[in-house]
């Protein structure tokens, strides 16, 4: 009897409180919201850059596309009566690449158009976060460079440097086409500092090669992309400029001189990356990020624009789910009689 | 730590907090006797047995209740002496509620098995053994229950070379096999000893994740009597789950639909190989176990040996119940254990943890999209593509996820662990496997 | 300027011209013979391919019925009108068919129910029953509430209503999309012209099924004694005898002690209750619906 007094004084779980679901039981606590908030950590580095190099007007230009885009979503959600999704920070995210992307003389209703592009035409309509088959940033860019080509090639020199006004590194190359010693001088070791710290013009978060790539290499630590991407792209376009270079100088500066120029080293980074409209596989990664940088460099060396690294993106991206078909992972165990062999116990190979 | 053998690493995994400092430093302790047990009559995968005891008939400890309903089950043996109540229901781990012979005891606790002990079984006949271990009902102890006697009876064009002993545990929070292994190190080596010389094999491997030193340590020291050598593999979930631990330690991985015998491998769990060994050596069926109770809302988290028919409730009370709220009880770990809704389910065979998690702990369900991060594809141990199958699933494509191997997946839970939308992916998939499963039985009666 | 207009216009126009000669040809040419009926057949079915004929959606089952002369009135969802019209195309009178409902057997809606647990997966029956003891209902015969034969209703004709499926009789048209669907086998094809249904499906023992639920029919055959003719056992289910169904008054008659035998329309309208305990603590979040 003692022991029916004891087991009263003890407490147990009550049933009917308890939570049902499958297994596991346990998660390791990262949600979208943490992937987000670390990839604006991952951020930072290009966005003080921009701001060193641009000052008020890069200032202008975040603010602008980050509260656009965070209103842009929220109003959707409300007008289509869905729970808010902006806690996610997604929206954040979108803004600021897009703000990154953006000439440094963006008038406001330039920020907002690509917002609402980016986030109600090209993220919700589809279906919202996850669905959405292009990454937002680089199809709002490309939709403002084609419909308002004027405002998004106003170049300004970075406030700290001595370039000419209305250049940007890439728009040089079109501009000296065709001789070689233009483009020797192009890929001198001092310009090539120049691009590699940002001194140039260009959009407001893509001139800093080292910015981006302090971020890109967080992104990497924190697990965030799958390295494979950069990796393919940034190597193609090695090789790609390299051999097109040394068969043609006059037609085309040295490979260095493309990676750190234009938008090669945010797009490889943060916007290709994406890992809502990129391969899931590994090897899908590697051919995803070939593909990128192929685009980019027939773009940059044969197409009518400077710049290609965004229309590339936006290509590739559609190219996703075949991307992700050829890639294909075979099961653990998987061997090519083995599936015979499975077939025959099933009965649909006698 | 060195590896006596070269080891091999599988694709994937993760390291989820282990929560194993609660429970195993402590010894296992041996329940006190209870007045009433409610024995589970299928306790096994495969065939129901049938119960060969009536209401009111008194039984010994250890004595046959009920006899198997096929090769591929296993016997249920009376866990003390007493009599025999009535057939009842009792909730099941895997949900509804199944038979179960009642039991109650008359406080002497006297064996009974009817079972001879064979203390000699090295010139014992290889046929006797494997009866001995049919008649005392022995199953995997490690979570699946499939009959050990069919385990050991591999068809006759199988070429088995390697026993392989899961002493692995990669279940976070459960310590039942670590206190095995350290308590009963000698049970369990005698126990593949004898399972060895039914397979007629001389390779035996014991894979133990490096977290148990003292068991390494333990083991390592009376191995060599019983030919068994001790592997330290890496601590990664899911180090334990067969396919791995066999790639583990040879390198050898079964082929999708395959079995380990096809790759010459027999997997048996070490409480298995305890039992094996108390069954010849003792004459003792099965009918207790080690335990783990763990959980931080549990008091005294610790291993038990539960005799089966204890029910969870009163495993808590063996452990001091609970002393903060549990959100969720499960029975097994937290990767594959089941929640349960009632504390009236009974202690198996398979019943290697009950475990209480509290509300911070527990996983948080939502339905938000697959964000194709790609980090399930990463942590897959079978290299399956589990979010964009999931989303085959969510929109009742099943023929697309089968062709995508969804029947591969042993829901070890590794991708919904590391998912940050919180998808429920295993339950996705266990959806589709259970469709496919149905078409396929569809599609099989209608060809007879 | 005026005459590059008018050539680009005489461009265009001949094109045009060629185009459509083009295509006025090969629709001649290559023209495939389909028997009209077969389209004036599909016309007058429902078009919904629900499939409850057991062929591959309207347009299959519409040149079977003239090829093969297969019976328009396996067609659930007709009409007597609809079928009085396609005999007429087809020439062959259409067989009698009864006008069958479906009808979800359970009572217990969330307010009316016992819960057992705070279910947190995915909001789908069929996935539910996967998890152990399924859905967060203590009964586990009864309705799960996640809406799959609403989501398989091609005519929209299922309602979840505070953790119920209540069938809208006028909407139904009796394919059997439900039945197949519903992982408790809760749901039945049965005459529409019962109006009233025993609303319990539990086999659970009877004083077990009190704990678990509010209108649970007990299984005390009170209504069996008041009508053997009416009502009658059903594989441990009391059940109304559908080929001679009682009318609307004979629950009054009965008084069933759960209200279990309940009239169809006071069902529906229970249902619609407000319900009246507190929403669980987890509720589990609302699943992104399912594009079916």
């Amino acid at each position: 009897m003692s022991e029916e007094i004891e087991k009263n004084n003890i407490a147990l779980p009550e049933p009917g409180s308890l939570v049902l679901s499958t297994s596991p039981h346990v998660q390791d606590g990262d949600s979208i919201a943490r992937i987000m908030a670390k990839v604006l950590i991952c951020l930072l580095p290009a966005v003080a850059a921009s701001i060193w190099f641009f000052r008020f007007d890069a200032v202008r230009i975040l603010v602008y596309c980050a509260s656009f885009c965070i209103f842009a979503e929220y109003g959707w959600t409300l007008a289509t009566r869905q729970a808010a999704t902006i806690g996610d920070y997604s929206a954040l995210v979108t803004g600021v690449i897009l703000a990154l992307n953006l000439p440094p003389g963006a008038p406001w209703w330039l920020c907002l158009i690509g917002s609402v592009f980016a986030i109600i035409v090209v993220k919700e309509l589809f279906g919202g976060l996850g669905q959405n088959p292009f990454n937002p940033a680089a199809a709002a860019r490309v939709a403002l460079l084609v419909g308002f080509a004027g405002p998004m090639t106003q170049w300004a020199a970075p406030a700290t440097g001595s370039l000419v006004s209305g250049a940007t590194p890439l728009g040089a190359i079109h501009a000296v086409q065709g001789s070689a010693d233009a483009m020797a001088q192009l890929g001198a070791p001092d310009n090539l500092m120049k691009l590699f710290l940002g001194n140039v013009g260009g959009s407001i978060g893509e001139t800093s090669a080292l910015a981006i790539l302090i971020g890109g290499l967080g992104l990497m630590a924190f697990r965030l992309i799958k390295w494979q991407i950069p990796l393919a792209m940034i190597a193609t376009i090695f090789v790609f400029t390299g051999i097109v270079h040394l068969a043609a100088p006059g037609l085309t500066p040295g490979p260095l001189y493309h990676i750190l120029s234009g938008g090669v080293m945010i797009g490889a980074f943060f916007m290709a990356t994406d890992m809502v409209t990129s391969p899931i596989t590994p090897l899908g990664a590697l051919v995803f990020g070939g593909v990128i940088g192929v685009l980019t460099c027939i773009i940059r060396i044969w197409g009518a624009y400077p710049e290609g690294v965004s229309f590339s993106i936006v290509i590739a991206n559609a190219l996703v789910p075949l991307i992700d078909r050829m890639c294909y992972i075979r099961p653990f165990g998987w061997h090519s009689h083995s599936v015979s062999a499975l077939n025959i116990r099933r009965g649909e190979i006698k | 730590m060195n590896s006596p053998i070269r080891t091999w690493r599988f694709h994937g995994g993760v390291h989820p907090a282990d929560g194993k400092a609660l429970s195993n430093s402590v010894p296992a302790q041996r329940a006190p006797l209870l007045e009433r047990y409610t024995v589970a009559i299928q306790q096994n995968i495969g065939a129901p047995p049938k119960p060969v005891v009536q209401k009111g008939d008194t039984v010994k400890k250890g004595q046959l209740i009920a006899e198997p309903g096929g090769f591929v089950s296993a016997p249920v043996h009376a866990p003390t002496s007493g009599t025999v109540g009535d057939i009842v229901e009792v909730p099941g781990a895997n949900g509804g509620a199944i038979p179960a012979i009642e039991i109650i005891s008359d406080g002497k606790d006297e064996w009974g098995s009817g079972l001879d002990p064979i203390p000699n079984w090295k010139n014992t006949d290889r046929e006797i053994l494997k009866k001995r271990i049919a008649d005392a009902g022995i199953v995997g102890m490690g979570g699946a229950a499939f009959p050990t006697h069919v385990k050991l009876s591999p068809p006759p064009e199988k070429v088995i070379d390697t026993l392989i002993l899961n002493g692995a545990e990669c279940e976070p929070y459960l310590t039942a096999d670590h206190r095995l292994m350290l308590e009963r190190t000698e049970a369990v080596l005698e126990g593949a000893a004898i399972a060895a010389k039914i397979l007629r094999v001389d390779r035996v491997f014991l894979g133990i994740e490096e977290n148990k030193p003292d068991a390494i340590a333990a083991l390592n020291e009376k191995a060599g009597q019983y030919g068994v050598t001790v592997v330290p593999l890496h601590v990664r979930y899911p180090q334990g789950g067969e396919k791995q631990l066999i790639y583990a330690l040879t390198g050898r991985s079964v082929a999708t639909g395959g079995l380990p015998m096809d790759v010459g491998c027999v997997v048996q769990n070490v409480g298995s190989c305890a039992a094996i060994r108390d069954a010849v050596v003792e004459g003792h069926p099965l009918i207790e176990r080690y335990t783990t109770v763990t959980g931080t809302p549990v008091a005294n988290p610790g291993t038990w040996i539960l005799r089966f028919g204890t029910t969870v409730e009163q495993a808590l009370t063996f452990a001091g119940g609970v002393k903060a709220r549990a959100a969720k009880v499960i029975m097994g770990g937290p990767m594959m254990g089941f929640a349960q809704t009632s504390l009236g389910v009974t202690v198996t065979k398979n019943s290697s943890g009950i475990l209480l998690l509290q509300w911070k702990e527990t996983a948080e369900y939502t339905s938000n999209p697959c964000i194709r991060c790609g980090r399930c594809v990463r942590a897959c141990p079978m290299k399956l593509l589990p979010g964009p199958v999931s989303v085959m699933v969510e929109s009742e494509n099943y023929d697309e996820a089968e062709k995508n191997y969804v029947m591969d997946c042993m829901e070890c839970g590794v991708c919904t662990f590391v998912c940050p939308a919180k998808r429920p992916l295993v339950q996705h998939f266990r959806r589709a496997k259970a469709e496919i499963n149905a078409k396929r039985r569809a599609a099989k009666a209608k060809q007879a | 300027m005026l005459i590059t207009i008018l050539v680009s216009a005489g461009v265009v126009a001949a094109v045009g011209l060629i185009l459509g000669a083009l295509i006025g040809f090969t629709a001649k040419k290559f023209e495939v013979q389909t028997d009209p009926k077969i389209e004036a057949v599909q016309e007058l079915l429902p078009g919904a391919n629900c499939g409850g004929c057991g062929y591959a959606g309207c347009a299959d089952f519409a040149s079977a019925i003239v090829t093969k002369g297969a019976d328009p009135s396996g067609c659930s969802a007709c009409s007597d009108a609809m079928l009085a019209k396609i005999a007429e195309v087809t020439g062959k009178a259409a067989g009698k068919k009864e006008k069958m409902t479906a009808v979800v057997f359970c009572s217990g809606s969330f307010s009316r129910s016992a819960r057992a647990a705070d279910y947190n997966g995915i909001l789908d029956c069929r996935s539910a029953s996967i998890v152990a003891g399924g859905g967060g209902k203590a009964c586990r015969f009864g309705c799960l509430g996640y809406g799959s034969c609403a989501r398989a209703c091609p005519f929209g004709a299922i309602e979840i209503r505070d953790g119920l499926a209540v069938v809208h009789p006028e909407l139904c048209r009796a394919c059997g999309k439900c039945v197949n669907v519903c992982p408790r086998k809760l749901i039945r094809l049965v005459p529409a012209s019962a109006p009233i249904h025993v609303y319990c499906n539990s086999l659970e023992k009877p004083a077990k099924r009190r704990k678990f639920c509010k209108n649970p029919c007990l299984a005390c055959k009170k209504c069996i004694r008041t009508d053997e003719n009416h009502m009658q056992m059903q594989a441990g289910l009391v059940r109304v005898n559908y080929s001679n169904p009682p009318e609307a008054s004979f629950v009054e008659q009965v008084k069933c002690p759960t209200g279990a035998l309940q009239v169809e329309e006071i069902h529906r309208k229970i249902a619609a209750l407000k319900p009246v305990e507190p929403a669980p603590k987890a509720a589990p979040a609302p699943k992104k619906e399912e594009s079916k």
